[in-house]
């Protein structure tokens, strides 16, 4: 047993080291999933024979090569592949129109399971395939651990989703989507100025960083306006099956609206719990309720009356969004949702930059993120998820919150 | 008033544990392992009602007996396979092979069925009852877990005392060794031991989606850890046990929540479980452990 | 009817026996080592293996924590990621704390060090008075529990520094009443703590891979280790012969403990932010960590350590896999554990090593 012990190990260790050669063994910048493929089969380390199935060309020059990470296995996986798909989208409807200044794009995803190590090492293997611009992550926790790395290596990284402002503190990351903070403050803005109502329930997710992000500020802002939080309760990623008790404890309160920031999964489930406690508060959510009529089989009159500030809506009726949400249904079979949408943007803010700037693929990483973050305050991109956004040098984008209520199964925009 | 609608929405959330627990602990206090796929059944049988039932149109009860059956074969398979080579090694070893089963069966969920979220609908008509001039309210779902849970419970008891097959798993339980020299098939028991276990995987699928509709690949997992929990709790490999453990997670988690902080609900069951097992090192019913010399 | 039935296959099975078996892994982790640098140095290494580094390295100090837990104390722990999660949060509160003091890096990780391994250690050794009293899987359980219970807290637990000095908080962030525009987070509820100083590297990893071995070995050799596994081997027959069990197990839980605190300053170091979530240090990780040392043989910290660089870097090397990737991995890792632990496939090991022996002797011959 022992002996079969030490010959394994031996084994092990000499594939290890071999793995290790065989991944830099050829050029620096493509070792890309061909290397690393012939690896797992057999550590024969024959890269040169599998280089057909590599992204041909991400080092040659002819092509921007945009990475994408975020989380597509896991708990977070829905918000992750929705970003992925509508990124894809942008990308081939580019390539289809003759590329950026004429060159094409290579657009190439990868996993972070929703965590910060595991996207850091997305990031690094990114690197390895060739990657210039980083279009990630996702997720917040992952994209303040990786928007490190960017720095260090002046990459230009702009992300569709993460909405912290931890995220945006190096100069060279970018946002699509609302900072925390800011749908904090907007939501109790347009509740006070509407008059929604005076007492206020919160329910938030106390262990997710863009929940908790959002109820501080909006508790804050909540209270200079002179609106009375009456229940502020919380809920765990561990226990978010169950929502009665602060349900209960909203209605006991006498809350007449129930601010809800947080995503579509549990919010689908609250308002099922609502109607069975026969409570029926305003419900008003913020961005990460979009989705919740696009999930399949869920009963809409659920949903009714429910307010959400998102900067999209999958049946607005602009031409733009009718052919991205034809295009993501007919590849994808499903309805996109606000994470897909500001994926999709984020490829186009990335073109209108290249294009503004004229770097070209060959130019290095850093040569393309200072050009292109020096360009980027002077754009304004018009996209599914805002008209005529702007960013500061900060990195925060700046575009006006669209208040939308769920009216016969369908989104409705109020003014 | 507050305190008893609490009461009643920890005994249904606790109902749903109940349920897990049951499955749990039926298959540790056979093949004395702690099955950590469990969880992922139960999102397979909730995908198969939920494909049957809406994309197919089949009738609720139709659908939820295909499930039980699909699960029921997974669950022999996934034994065939990955527990039963197994069967005279370490059982830690079983457990970790467990876990492989799990990651598994939710990223073959994610391949197959998707990541986004699927709304299950409630197949329990039966309607709620109203108290206290419509201030209570128990909901259908609620009484049929309950009544589901005690049922189960009853008719494994009667199995398991009153049957051979089910004499052959209290044997294999107390000592697989003098089982098998007394004429008793262990393999063949640990096999139904699993198919029971995940048959009622399936059921307790049902009644957990049907309580909270959400579906992702992900569903089974955090229920999974949490009926554990309660199988602990009342005494792992007892199967009154299981119900009362479950029940009264449910209640400890509503309460705590309720009374003492929101934030901390996940900290204040698992404080209650330490106190719980310092003073009854084995659970509420479980057995007293002889050590031999 | 719960069995305490890990004892009953790892008996006589304590990995390393011998001075020159435990020589022989301490040479091979610096061989390793130096092989790397090596690579590094002439530039055959991806970054995607340079950043796997200082995580392998990690996941390997935390192996060799657990398995001195469970291997050799014979106890199941479910708890490991929580003293991960301490070690990361003190080590990195620390240094964020001290870094306008201490100017040079390598002395604010070593005081970041000595800050987590101590607090980790401190957590361990009060968890364990009430945990060892219990046994097998309820002992597995309550660690759990404790594990689940630090997460919960660190994400209600917020530290800022205004002008008016420091702020503490559990659970509500606005009673803090802080000056907004000199605030700085230290630790700010679920956001964990941000901005972390990279003081991480691959040989300080492998330096204190080297101390964790090292400060092992010697117990399990020493009075002490043999007594620790006599406890295991035979609680009642050890308690006969009048050794104090419970110092002993006290003192074994603590050092595992602190082990992992280790891994967890060295994983909070490496990335510039640190979260308590349920992937890195919830059960997930603990069960992780249990399947690195049950992969690479109970008792063996070499086996744990190669088992804990192979499974970080499978789901790496499987990104070529895309959407199948995890979906391998979960293949492999159930294959691989019927492989290592199969009755039938160690005969089938044994009959295959005896034939290679035997036609080794006949070539000599």
């Amino acid at each position: 047993m022992r002996k079969c012990n030490k010959f394994i190990s031996a084994v092990v260790a000499s594939a290890m080291v071999l793995a290790m050669a065989g991944c830099g063994g050829s050029n620096e910048t493509a070792p890309s999933q061909a290397a690393q493929s012939s690896q797992q089969e057999a550590q024969s380390s024959q890269a040169a024979d599998n280089s057909g199935a590599a992204n041909d060309g991400a080092a040659t020059g002819g092509q921007f090569v945009i990475g994408g990470i975020g989380p597509m296995t896991g708990g977070a996986a829905l918000y992750g592949l929705a970003a992925m798909h509508g990124a894809e989208i942008a990308v081939k409807e580019i390539n289809a129109n003759g590329g950026i200044n004429g060159v094409q794009i290579v657009f190439l995803p990868e996993d972070d399971q929703h965590d910060a190590e595991k996207s850091v090492n997305a990031y690094n293997s990114l690197k390895d395939q060739g990657m210039q611009i980083l279009m990630g992550c996702v997720t917040t926790t992952p994209c303040v651990a990786v928007a490190d790395k960017t720095a260090v290596d002046g990459m230009f990284q702009i992300t569709p989703s993460a909405s912290s402002t931890d995220v945006i503190e190096n100069d060279n990351v970018f946002q699509v989507c609302f900072t925390d903070p800011n749908q904090g403050v907007a939501s109790a803005q347009y509740i006070a100025d509407k008059k929604l109502a005076t007492k206020i329930g919160i329910i938030y997710d106390s262990s997710d960083v863009y929940s908790s992000g959002i109820e501080a500020t909006f508790v804050k802002q909540a209270e200079t306006l002179g609106l009375e939080i009456v229940a502020d309760e919380a809920f765990t990623a561990d226990s978010k099956t169950d929502f009665s008790t602060q349900l209960q404890k909203c209605q006991s309160a006498g809350a007449e609206l129930v601010f809800l920031p947080f995503y579509y999964t549990e919010a689908s489930i609250v308002l099922t719990q609502a109607n069975g406690m026969g409570y029926a508060p305003i419900f008003f959510g913020v961005d990460g309720m979009d989705g919740i009529l696009g999930v399949e089989n869920f009963d809409t009159k659920l949903a009714e009356g429910v307010y959400l500030l998102t900067p999209f809506a999958a049946d607005a009726t602009d031409a733009a969004t009718v052919s991205f949400v034809k295009a993501y249904q007919d590849t994808y079979n499903e309805t996109p949702i606000q994470f897909a949408a500001d994926a999709y943007d984020a490829i186009y803010i990335i073109k209108a930059a290249i294009e503004q700037t004229g770097v070209t693929p060959d130019q290095s990483v850093e040569e393309i993120g200072n050009a292109l973050k020096g360009v980027m305050p002077t754009l304004s991109v018009d996209g599914l998820t805002g008209a005529g956004m702007t960013w500061d040098a900060s990195g925060a984008v700046s575009k006006a919150p669209m208040a939308v209520i769920i009216k016969d199964g369908a989104y409705a925009s109020v003014q | 008033m507050n305190f008893w609608v609490y009461l009643i929405n920890g005994i249904s959330l606790g109902s749903v544990y109940a349920i897990i627990a049951l499955g749990y602990t039926m298959v540790y206090g056979i093949a004395k392992m702690l099955n950590f796929a469990h969880g992922d059944v139960i999102m397979i049988g909730c995908y198969i009602v939920f494909l049957t039932m809406t994309r197919y149109g089949l009738h609720p009860v139709l659908s939820v007996l295909l499930s039980i059956l699909f699960c029921t074969l997974l669950g022999i398979t996934i034994e065939k396979i990955a527990y039963k080579p197994l069967r005279r090694a370490l059982p830690l070893a079983v457990l970790i092979t467990a876990i492989g089963v799990s990651y598994f069966l939710q990223n073959m969920a994610l391949l197959v069925f998707g990541a986004d979220t699927k709304s299950f609908s409630n197949v329990i008509t039966v309607p709620g009852i109203t108290l206290a001039d419509g201030a209570l309210k128990i909901s259908g779902t609620t009484i049929v877990t309950v009544v589901a849970c005690i049922i189960i419970m009853a008719l494994l008891l009667l199995f398991i005392n009153k049957t051979k097959a089910g004499q052959a798993m209290l044997a294999v339980s107390e000592d697989k060794d003098a089982a098998q020299l007394m004429g008793v098939n262990v393999n063949a028991t640990i096999s139904l031991t699993f198919a029971i276990g995940s048959g009622l995987a399936a059921i307790a699928g049902v009644l957990f989606c049907s309580a909270y509709p959400t579906l992702t690949p992900y569903t089974g997992s955090m229920p999974g850890i949490k009926a554990f929990t309660a199988a602990v709790f009342g005494g792992i490999g007892s199967i009154p046990g299981a119900f009362i453990g479950g029940i009264l997670l449910g209640i400890i988690e509503i309460l705590g929540r309720a009374y003492i902080s929101s934030q901390l609900s996940d900290a204040i069951v698992f404080a209650v479980l330490i106190v719980v097992l310092l003073v009854k090192p084995t659970g509420i019913l479980g057995k007293k452990m002889h050590e031999k010399v | 009817m719960a069995k305490v039935s890990l004892k009953r296959l790892q008996k006589g099975k304590t990995g390393e026996k011998g001075s020159r078996d435990k020589f022989i892994t301490l040479l091979l982790v610096v061989a390793v080592y130096g092989i790397v640098q090596l690579l590094v140095k002439t530039g055959h290494v991806s970054s995607l293996i340079q950043g796997l580094l200082v995580p392998m390295c990690v996941y390997s100090l935390v192996a060799i924590g657990l398995n001195l837990c469970v291997g050799f104390l014979g106890e199941l722990s479910l708890g490991h990621a929580g003293f991960m999660c301490v070690g990361a949060f003190t080590g990195a509160f620390v240094s964020k704390v001290l870094r306008d003091s201490i100017g040079n890096d390598l002395v604010l990780f070593l005081v970041a060090l000595l800050a987590g391994v101590a607090m980790a250690a401190l957590f361990g050794f009060l968890i364990a008075i009430p945990v060892l009293r219990l046994k097998g899987d309820y002992l597995a359980i309550v660690t759990l529990a404790f594990g689940e219970i630090i997460k919960n807290i660190i994400n209600v637990l917020y530290i800022a520094k205004d002008s008016n000095g420091y702020h503490a908080a559990f659970s509500d962030a606005k009673s803090m009443q802080l000056d907004e525009e000199s605030t700085v987070w230290l630790i700010n509820g679920a956001k964990g703590i941000n901005r972390i100083a990279n003081l991480s590297n691959f040989t300080i990893g492998i330096v204190l891979i080297l101390l964790a071995l090292i400060i092992v070995y010697n117990l399990v050799d020493s009075r002490s280790g043999r007594a620790i596994m006599a406890i295991r081997d035979n609680r009642i027959a050890a308690e006969s012969v009048g050794l104090p069990i419970t110092q002993y197990k006290l003192m074994t839980f603590t050092l595992s403990a602190a082990i992992a605190g280790a891994g967890g300053v060295l994983y909070a170091h490496n990335l510039s932010t640190v979260t308590a979530t349920p992937t890195n240090f919830g059960y997930n990780m603990s069960i992780l960590i249990l399947v690195f040392v049950v992969l690479g043989g109970i008792g063996s910290l070499r086996g744990s350590m190669i088992a804990a660089v192979l499974l970080t870097l499978l789901p790496e090397v499987l990104r070529g896999m895309k959407d199948y990737r995890m979906l391998i991995y979960s293949i492999v890792l159930i294959a691989m554990m019927l492989f290592n632990w199969a009755p039938k496939s160690i005969a089938f090991r044994k009959q295959l090593a005896a034939k290679w022996k035997k036609q080794k002797t006949q070539e000599e011959a």
